[in-house]
């Protein structure tokens, strides 16, 4: 079994009062709880926290884990004979057990099936929820993907909990939405005392695309036209999720301008489809001939076109 | 070891529940639920005596209710408060990602 330390997690010393870590833990919740923060790292931070809290604020369960000699965090240690006795398992059945699904287990307000305190009714297993990255493509089209999660189950010899990598293989349907949640009910902990099972969500994020971004079901991307292409217009082959077509660019574009490619946008599930928009934008090459600049000398001298007050000649 | 799971349900604005199953999949306590419905949170789908149906979506704002009051440790008008500002600033964030989706990305 690892050691973690709940008071360094919480940042509080050993000797805080219920008080001094209920405000630790209230600090905390609000810079890193997944509904509230947005730091990346937020969720892992705040499961350590919470985990934390839920031991240290139950006296019982506080005491419990005071018993245990301070040590570095993620150092391994025997877990102590009572523990042992209670659970009836040797010390080597211990090794890969957590020693917050075990506090939870065998304590007042936590409960495994071999609990020898606290509440004899049914409890319910934690949900546990993993965060999945999947690209554009794959939900244009609809995919499989494989999410692995670790989670707990108690061995049937002495009825410790163990973390289990378990994988599942889903099917993202094609049109799933940002932050879109799938519920595999009975998939999370298991419940204790007959109580039901948690449930397993899984929550898709898209990933960021190095061309297309997403609005609803609606993508944009940038088209770059050459000064020459935007005053003549062009036709231009351009990528769509579903395959390159060719894009109609009109005489006298200008930057900024969006060019509607009906329904090669996201589709949903009920089979409508967003749309494709591209987003101009001229851009001058770096460099340019002597021939070029003659020509653009050329232009500047006929021309009568005012671009900042549009209707007026140019000034000469 | 490989799991196909068969017993998945996505949570999408197209299928519906009832009342009973976000109570039952969410943990929130029938008065808290109502205080949700009542403010506007969570809307029925569908409000015929005895029977009221929701979008399946709402699986996610139940759960998300009931998480934070247990994590911030809030009452029935905290929870409300919360989750009504959440609601405000998911839309805000929507509006703000399909704005900057529009700009040219800058270089």
């Amino acid at each position: 079994m690892k050691y973690k330390d709940y008071y360094q997690t919480l940042g509080v010393e050993r000797t805080a009062t219920a008080d001094d870590i209920k405000k630790a833990y209230r600090k905390l919740a609000h810079q890193f709880h997944p509904d509230v923060s947005k730091d990346p790292g937020g969720e892992e931070k705040f499961k350590e926290i919470a985990e934390a809290y839920s031991t240290l604020k139950n006296p019982d369960k506080r005491q419990e884990y005071d018993a245990l000699a301070q040590r570095p965090a993620g150092q391994s240690f025997t877990p102590p004979p009572e523990w042992q006795h209670q659970s009836g398992a040797d010390e080597a059945s211990f090794d890969d057990v957590d020693i917050s699904d075990f506090l939870n287990a065998f304590r007042p307000g936590g409960g495994a099936g071999g609990a020898t305190r606290g509440t004899h009714r049914p409890m319910p297993g934690s949900d546990y929820s993993v965060n999945v990255s999947v690209s554009l493509e794959s939900i244009h089209s609809g995919s499989e993907i494989e999410v692995s999660v670790d989670i707990p189950e108690y061995d049937s010899e002495y009825d410790l909990p163990h973390r289990v990598p378990r994988t599942f293989r889903i099917t993202v349907p094609k049109g799933a939405k940002e932050g879109q949640r799938l519920r595999l009910a009975g998939k999370g902990g298991p419940g204790t005392r007959s109580g039901q099972p948690g449930d397993l969500y899984i929550i898709l994020a898209i990933a960021p695309h190095a061309r297309y971004r997403l609005s609803g079901r609606d993508l944009f991307f940038d088209l770059d036209l050459a000064p020459w292409e935007a005053a003549l217009g062009a036709s231009i082959e351009v990528p769509t999720l579903g395959g390159k077509v060719q894009l109609e660019v009109k005489p006298g574009t200008s930057s900024g301008q969006r060019l509607r490619l009906s329904r090669r946008g996201l589709p949903s599930s009920q089979g409508e489809a967003g749309h494709l928009y591209a987003v101009t934008r001229i851009v001058m090459p770096k460099k340019i001939s002597d021939t070029e600049r003659k020509l653009y000398e050329q232009l500047a001298a006929v021309s009568n076109s005012n671009v900042r007050e549009p209707g007026q000649e140019k000034k000469q | 070891m490989m799991i196909n799971v068969s017993e998945w349900v996505w949570l999408n604005e197209h299928d519906s529940c009832t009342a009973e199953h976000l109570l039952e999949v969410s943990g929130l306590s029938p008065e808290e639920f109502d205080e949700l419905v009542e403010i506007g949170v969570i809307s029925p789908i569908e409000s015929k005596p005895g029977i009221r149906r929701f979008q399946l979506n709402h699986v996610v704002t139940a759960t998300t209710a009931r998480r934070l009051r247990d994590d911030f440790e809030l009452d029935l008008h905290g929870m409300a408060l919360a989750m009504t500002l959440m609601q405000r600033i998911d839309m805000l964030q929507q509006e703000l990602v399909a704005a900057r989706a529009r700009l040219p990305a800058g270089r």
